[in-house]
């Protein structure tokens, strides 16, 4: 990868340590023990079980459904959501997890026989992958990670995990494993920090998406529904 | 839009502000409901002081490490291809990123909620090449529509319209056919703002946090303007205030539940997404180039000074949404982008006093924004220091107070003086005064008496009552 150019830092940093009276520090600062770590106590040795139930309570709070099925009713709960929500066109990832959770009879077969298009996002096709996300009712990824206390799916950009699959189409579905549940952001963050501290680069776009999109600005009144999805649902797979 | 939003007085403004009765109401109800959203989610934290003591501390440290922050930032942003440009003044940070929209040729540019690029009048800049800039937040798109009426609230913009004249300015500007109801009105700026994230040749978006260790910046939305302003065009510029970063990913996360509690009550936004570099090999959407563009324009002055705890700051309004001045004045009674009591802290700092001397005068010092604060900033304090600098240094006390006090720095310096004038006090004030009260005071007393009474001085003078009582009298 070309490094990018970095323009006038020298002089602006030295006026900066300047106004704190000293020198600029350019190695050595290590972050201190924080005082307090009041993230860590929130559902502290709750159990995936009682993570879910959390998860599901929050979910009421952002006009989000969740549904609970197994990996058995998968592509069936899949295919009835497809339905309520108007059918297709339908815009998915280009992700293995498709495959492992037995999803591609469904993608490849069943909603093109029954009329339902699929767009499997497909990063040869360059920009025209947006102008399908774009036409789309429905757009599926999986959560790479999920937030019980707030009710997020973690999603990390790359390798056909295209940006746009959960913002453009009007309707958005994550698949979520009761197994990526964790506490809250708090877990989550540490695990790319750990990450990044071994020499790991993270993802050019990580999502942090609950439920869909809203606005407050009329008259303070909620309308959900604004720039991206209008409705979202999400499905656990309790038993993976 | 500058910071500075009006060339009106500050009484001016005030009195408009005060007469505007759809305003304060809407003002009233929006402050009630925020103000009640953010207690309950930090109630439900349980040991929310815990919070607040860290996310000051996070944001001490990372003041105080400011210039090693920055330097890490810059290495890694640059690392992952980005462009970096530090801009010690407005002017500077224009310059570039009018330049780089030259350069890549570009007529259209989509942009995301930021409140910097306003204060350094970045649209104007644009607009001046032949651009046209689209504000794609809901708030600030009905402004942006109404003729860059200015945002009167740091997180929402458009407080002081009601439906019915978003409506009324939706008709007349974009041929809009149906009613004041919210879901249609954003509906239709969903359908208009679509096609303009599809064409647009460049987004544009402020910055939450930056992340030192990779180079990334993270933004907080709720309607997901952001993403799409980022993963569309094909060019992507930040622009953020410097202070605005944090060392790692884990203090990035504390900030951002602080951020979204104290702004409005959420746990977390329904979008929080952190960008690091422009897009990666293999991805499809986010932009081909990237450009970080980080601004002074008078911060590095408040470094090191009583004031260097106002650039704790992250922008969550909380002060805003207590105060019982801004509920009676409205955002633009302040003249600045900056409204409320974070505004009467930060807008001298930024643009000087002779613009902004009053605002330190309009507060109550009662200490609620202090309270609300989720970063411990000591609002009340600073903005007393303000008023003892203005006093102290500047000599730029309004003038009715600045004459009382000479009155009064005369009257006190002599004893034979400052008897003679608390005997005559009341007698002087007889005039004025009914049933002990004064509704209608002469000269310094008119601005005071015109909203409120003053009470009258006592008939009996402290001194009399104590050499009274201390020859045996009975008061």
């Amino acid at each position: 990868m070309t490094v990018g150019n970095i323009y006038r830092r020298e002089a602006f940093l030295q006026n900066i340590a300047q106004r704190l009276g000293r020198d600029v520090y350019t190695t050595g600062v290590v972050r201190p023990m924080w005082k307090y770590a009041p993230q860590h106590t929130v559902f502290q040795g709750y159990s995936q079980d009682e993570l879910l139930e959390e998860l599901k309570k929050q979910c009421l709070r952002i006009h989000t459904t969740l549904v609970e099925t197994t990996c058995h009713d998968l592509a069936a709960t899949l295919k009835r959501i497809v339905v309520e929500h108007g059918g297709g066109p339908v815009v998915t990832w280009d992700d293995p997890r498709f495959d492992e959770y037995g999803l591609m009879p469904l993608l490849q077969e069943e909603w093109p026989n029954e009329n339902v298009s699929v767009h499997i996002w497909d990063a040869k096709l360059g920009r025209k992958n947006i102008e399908f996300a774009e036409k789309a009712n429905v757009g599926i990824t999986f959560s790479d990670i999920t937030l019980a206390e707030s009710g997020t799916v973690v999603l990390f950009s790359g390798n056909g995990k295209g940006r746009t699959v959960s913002f453009l189409p009007t309707t958005y579905i994550a698949i979520i494993p009761k197994s990526t549940i964790v506490p809250r952001m708090t877990q989550a963050a540490s695990y790319i920090h750990q990450q990044i501290e071994q020499g790991k680069q993270v993802s050019s776009c990580i999502n942090f998406i609950t439920g869909p999109s809203n606005s407050a600005d009329i008259e303070m009144n909620l309308v959900v529904g604004v720039h991206g999805p209008v409705k979202a649902t999400y499905v656990v797979i309790t038993d993976r | 839009m500058a910071m500075k939003i009006s060339t009106e007085e500050f009484k001016e403004r005030v009195e408009k502000g005060i007469h505007n009765s759809f305003m304060r109401g809407a003002v009233a109800g929006a402050q009630d409901r925020l103000r009640t959203r953010r207690l309950e989610a930090a109630a439900e934290l349980g040991n929310w002081e815990e919070w607040r003591a860290l996310g000051e501390q996070i944001r001490q440290h990372t003041l105080q490490h400011l210039d090693y922050y920055l330097m890490q930032l810059s290495e890694n942003v640059a690392k992952r291809g980005g462009h970096v440009f530090f801009a010690q003044t407005a002017e500077e940070a224009n310059e570039y990123i009018r330049d780089v929209i030259v350069k890549k040729n570009a007529k259209k540019i989509v942009k995301s909620k930021s409140m910097v690029t306003e204060e350094i009048h970045m649209n104007a800049t644009l607009e001046a090449v032949g651009c046209e800039v689209i504000e794609t937040d809901l708030g600030e798109y009905i402004l942006q529509v109404d003729d860059h009426d200015p945002p009167s609230h740091i997180i929402a913009p458009a407080l002081h319209k009601n439906k019915e004249q978003i409506r009324d300015v939706f008709r007349e500007k974009l041929g809009y056919t149906k009613t004041e109801k919210p879901e249609e009105l954003a509906l239709h700026a969903r359908e208009m703002l679509r096609q303009e994230y599809l064409t647009a040749d460049v987004g544009i978006t402020g910055c939450n946090f930056a992340i030192a260790e990779s180079g990334s910046i993270t933004l907080v939305t709720n309607e997901g303007n952001a993403d799409l302003v980022t993963a569309l065009p094909k060019t992507q510029i930040t622009v953020m205030g410097m202070e605005r970063i944090v060392p790692t990913f884990e203090e990035m996360e504390v900030l951002v539940s602080l951020l979204t509690r104290s702004a409005v009550g959420q746990k977390l936004t329904s979008y929080i997404t952190v960008l690091t570099g422009p897009k990666d090999e293999g991805d499809v959407d986010g932009p081909e180039e990237f450009h970080l563009v980080i601004v002074d324009n008078g911060r590095s002055a408040i470094l090191g000074t009583e004031f260097q705890s106002i650039l704790q700051c992250i922008r969550c309004a909380a002060c805003v949404s207590v105060c019982p001045v801004y509920r009676h004045i409205g955002g633009h009674s302040y003249g600045s982008i900056y409204s409320g009591p974070i505004g009467a802290v930060l807008s001298p700092l930024l643009g000087g006093y002779d613009d902004y001397k009053e605002l330190p005068y309009a507060s109550t010092l009662c200490a609620a924004c202090t309270e609300a604060c989720p970063v411990k900033i000591p609002l009340h304090e600073l903005l007393l220091k303000h008023r003892q600098t203005i006093v102290e240094r500047e000599g730029k006390a309004p003038i009715s107070e600045k004459l009382a006090m000479k009155a009064f720095g005369l009257g006190a310096a002599s004893a034979s003086l400052y008897k003679l004038g608390s005997k005559l006090a009341s007698s002087a004030m007889n005039p004025f005064t009914v049933n002990e009260r004064i509704s209608k005071g002469p000269g310094p007393l008119k601005a005071w008496t015109e909203i409120r009474e003053f009470p009258a001085p006592g008939k009996e003078r402290f001194r009399d009552w104590f050499k009274n009582r201390e020859k045996g009298g009975d008061e």
